[in-house]
């Protein structure tokens, strides 16, 4: 292994159904087709060196998914980032990279901004039901899991709720068909979720059941949740920052486009 | 006219169901055409799970010849899971392709492929979401053409009321025919000519060419005992039998090109080439061997370029050298050199999935695990005693299997898996029994020549199952009770040894499937009904453990037979006599039904047959029927190095 490069990508659109396996399989498949430099792991069954940090639940999009290949010979950031995204099938594009300069960087995704859209609801009603949620000490939400069903607070882990205008770009779930427009005249709340990753984990699945459980806010249709970002929570503004900062900084200054800064 | 895509609806219902990735499409090398532009559409369908379906090549073959076609489109269709079913019905979705998330109602043609015959209830949950109606004679020149082709429809009787037209045969070049058929009719405003409806108009200009067959043409009468009496054209300008289709050149066909990569996953995830179609081994019980001669080979260039091409479209790991029995290609040797050779950096592996033990080697064996596992060998004799091969025609003796075995061992393989079948004809305990004996002399092998102790033997065994077109349609299938009883027999065999049973793997599979696939294999229209109860009952994914009900199908027998005088017994455990007229018999395969009968009776005197690629002609039928003939190597050329590669670090290693 001689380099590793960190690369932020998407899940979008109708591709948000992909489960993290799923990912994991077409990654590597995707690495194969661009032939890129793959370091292997040692053993009797070699397996290409991938990590991925904190991926997104099956069906929610996302902006802000990361993962770091380890690379048996250099590459440019940018030019395999392109390499690999045009490989991926559209809606799971590969949008940023970074060669790794910094450890610990799990640790450093501290939280995650998320949007909710909710279909059939009005924004007044959402507005008064996050209102009802922010204003509890603690919201207890049951959860089904492999072991039964579990109980745990959403509360706690919740940094920041808003009700707000759309911030996913149309056209940038890359299908037409996906769920995007809004229909005409149709009632449509979006909600702006900043939560902190804790354990258990806090999903927006479950803020939207404390909504439920405060403020008896009922879903018409299942909820669109798209992950904005994931990185350093800056807990005085609850804003969340770029993951990949330290890395652009402590890097050589070499001329790269990529290296542009991202706006949290 | 656009057609909508039902999409919006069911991305609704996606978050409430099982691994919705597999309802999404959007998989690479996939292709979505403007529907306006072109003037054919096919919806092709494999009437199982997106994880069995998506893999089958028959179906990734058609969707890329025919949307390589200007003006014609194809989208690919799957049966979806209970979960999904009920939610569709509720919110009122219909069957879609995952391509574009079209509505199958809205193609001209739904085309499905029924590798085997426990897809039927599938087909009819299929049409049903899709609001096509169930039977033939209720759809309108507004439904599409309800077709079937694979190897089930080589028998298409039970299933006849459902369907519209049946192809047998190979289907590259039959999908294109019909292409120009409908095409025609299309163009000229579809008419219904001579007092025929519009509908029937089309499925006579299929039925006329005599290569498509289209049950409502055709009537079948019964005997007093039940047996057919004959089948009768019903209409003029129809043939008395219907031809299957044979692509001879398979360098000309190198599909898939560029093979589905799907995101979720399924059984089969491997860069697949068929290395040669047909076999002339003459195993009695291999329907497939029987209905796909001549052997026609792809040739050894062919190949290479096929996995070149597709490895690069598809990024896969491993490459699979598809066919009835993949070591019997005139250059297997030098394919399996010439391929681990170029992909020996990429850790490619190679992988033959039907080997014999007399075509095996180790020098191939060492080829195909050079870059990948050694995990275990696979062979399947099918019979345990020397007698029963004889029977069926599979002429692999014991000392083959051992001396393989042995090498294997040698050479650091630990495992052995071998597959047999129960309830072949003449079959007694004796046989079956000696099953036990073959995998402990595996083992004593396997010990003698490693000097271990932990060597694994794995059987693998299940009901067999008598198919149209092959010497054994006549023969009785074995009931429930006794295949069960003697499966028993074998596994207290295994397990009561001491000295090897623990070193014995023992899988088998209970005789029930096998009696509704006998069913439905050796059918006539009267099944239908039954089918039709089955699935009316809730019967889906028949293929299926969890979701299969013996007792089910039973009830429905009952129900759906009543009156006709016959019953499941008489379909399945039933033995047919020369002179009976067979439901399948006015479908060609193009084998002589008189040297079937001829093998079956030389199968009971334990008489065996060789291989025409080696031995003279023994008149099958099925070259001068077919216009055909043999089509195999040796070639001479060898695989060259795919020049350009990227040097890696630590260079081009070639050491050996």
């Amino acid at each position: 292994m001689v380099q590793r490069i960190r690369l932020r990508y998407t899940k979008r659109g109708r591709l948000r159904f992909t489960s993290h396996r799923d990912f994991q399989r077409a990654l590597e498949r995707a690495l194969r087709r661009s032939a890129v430099p793959m370091a292997y792991s040692a053993g009797f069954s070699p397996h290409p060196r991938i990590s991925f940090a904190n991926a997104a639940p099956t069906g929610s999009a996302s902006e802000a998914e990361y993962v770091e290949l380890a690379l048996s010979a250099p590459r440019d950031p940018e030019q395999l980032r392109a390499q690999l995204d045009e490989s991926l099938p559209t809606g799971l594009d590969v949008i940023d990279a970074v060669e790794v300069r910094t450890p610990n960087f799990v640790e450093r995704l501290e939280a995650s901004v998320w949007e909710l859209r909710l279909d059939g609801v009005a924004p007044e009603a959402a507005a008064a039901a996050v209102a009802a949620f922010l204003a509890a000490e603690s919201v207890e939400v049951q959860r089904q899991t492999k072991n039964g069903i579990r109980s745990f607070d959403a509360r706690g882990a919740v940094v920041a709720l808003q009700v707000v205008e759309s911030q996913v770009v149309a056209g940038a779930t890359g299908l037409p068909e996906s769920s995007t427009d809004i229909a005409a005249g149709r009632a449509c709340a979006i909600l702006r979720l900043v939560v902190r990753h804790a354990t258990p984990a806090v999903r927006p699945d479950d803020v939207l059941s404390g909504l439920r459980v405060t403020a008896d806010l009922a879903l018409p249709v299942p909820a669109g949740v798209t992950r904005l970002a994931q990185g350093p929570l800056d807990e005085e503004s609850g804003t969340v920052t770029d993951p990949f900062a330290p890395d652009r900084g402590a890097a050589p200054a070499l001329p790269s486009e990529a290296a542009e800064p991202q706006p949290a | 006219m656009p057609v909508e895509s039902v999409f919006p609806r069911l991305e609704a219902l996606l978050p409430h169901v099982q691994k919705p990735i597999q309802y999404v499409g959007g998989e690479l090398n996939s292709t979505v055409k403007d529907w306006d532009a072109c003037d054919v559409r096919w919806a092709l369908m494999y009437p199982d799970a997106y994880e069995v379906g998506l893999p089958n090549q028959g179906v990734m073959i058609l969707y890329e010849v025919l949307n390589e076609r200007e003006g014609v489109l194809a989208e690919r269709t799957y049966s979806v899971w209970p979960d999904l079913e009920k939610l569709m019905r509720e919110q009122q979705v219909p069957q879609f392709t995952v391509d574009a998330h079209r509505p199958v109602k809205a193609f001209d043609v739904f085309g499905l492929s029924f590798s085997t015959e426990l897809g039927y209830t599938n087909m009819l949950t299929a049409l049903d979401l899709a609001g096509i109606p169930l039977e033939s004679k209720d759809r309108t020149v507004d439904d599409p053409i309800v077709l079937a082709g694979g190897h089930a429809a080589f028998n298409p009787e039970p299933i006849a009321d459902f369907l519209d037209a049946a192809v047998v045969g190979d289907g590259e070049q039959a999908v294109l025919d019909m292409t120009e058929i409908i095409r025609a009719w299309k163009a000229e405003g579809r008419p219904g000519l001579d007092g025929r409806s519009p509908r029937d108009e089309v499925l006579f200009r299929l039925a006329r060419t005599g290569g498509f067959y289209v049950p409502r043409f055709y009537d079948v009468e019964y005997l007093p005992d039940g047996r057919i009496g004959r089948v009768v054209p019903t209409i003029s300008g129809v043939p008395w039998r219907v031809s299957k289709h044979t692509v001879m050149d398979l360098d000309e066909w190198p599909y898939p090109k560029q093979p589905l990569v799907p995101l979720a996953e399924t059984v089969h995830e491997r860069m697949s080439v068929e290395i040669f179609r047909g076999c002339t081994r003459g195993c009695r019980f291999c329907q497939a061997g029987m209905i796909t001669r001549p052997v026609r080979e792809r040739s050894i260039t062919g190949i290479g370029e096929m996995v070149d091409r597709g490895l690069k479209a598809t990024g896969f790991e491993e490459v699979g050298l598809l066919s009835l029995s993949s070591a019997d290609h005139t250059e297997i040797a030098d394919i399996a050199k010439g391929l681990a050779d170029r992909y020996e950096e990429d850790k490619v592996g190679l992988s033959l999935p039907s080997t014999r033990v007399d075509a095996f080697n180790i020098d191939l064996a060492n080829e195909l695990t050079r870059n990948g596992r050694r995990s275990g060998l696979t062979f399947a004799p099918e019979g345990g005693s020397e007698r029963i091969r004889k029977v069926i025609n599979k002429m692999v003796s014991e000392e083959d299997l051992i001396r393989t075995v042995a090498a294997a061992y040698g050479n650091g393989w630990r495992q052995v898996k071998l597959y047999f079948m129960a309830g072949l004809p003449t079959e007694t305990d004796e046989d079956v029994l000696q099953i036990a004996e073959m995998a402990k002399n595996v083992i004593a092998k396997g010990r003698e020549v490693t000097g271990q102790n932990d060597i694994r033997c794995t059987v693998s065994i299940g009901g067999f199952v008598p198919k149209p077109h092959t010497p054994f349609q006549w023969a009785p299938q074995l009931g429930v009770e006794e295949t069960d009883a003697r499966l028993l027999k074998l596994r207290d065999a295994i397990r009561n040894d001491r000295k090897y049973g623990r070193n014995i793997g023992y899988r088998y599979h209970d005789g029930k499937p096998g009696i509704v696939e006998g069913l439905l294999s050796r059918g006539d229209r009267r099944v239908g009904a039954v089918i039709r109860a089955v699935y009316e009952d809730g019967g889906r994914f028949d293929g299926w453990r969890e979701y299969f009900s013996y007792d089910r199908w039973m009830r429905a027998a009952e129900k759906g037979f009543a009156g006709t005088g016959v019953d499941v017994a008489w379909y399945t455990t039933r033995e047919r006599q020369y002179e009976e007229v067979l439901p399948w018999d006015h479908l060609d395969s193009g084998l002589d039904k008189d040297w079937l009968w001829e093998d079956w009776q030389d199968s009971l005197e334990e008489v065996e047959v060789d291989d025409c690629r080696w031995t003279p002609c023994f008149d099958c039928g099925v070259c001068p029927q077919m216009d055909t003939q043999i089509q195999i190597g040796p070639t001479g050329v060898k695989l060259l190095p795919l020049t350009v590669k990227q040097p890696a670090a630590g260079g081009a290693a070639h050491n050996h």
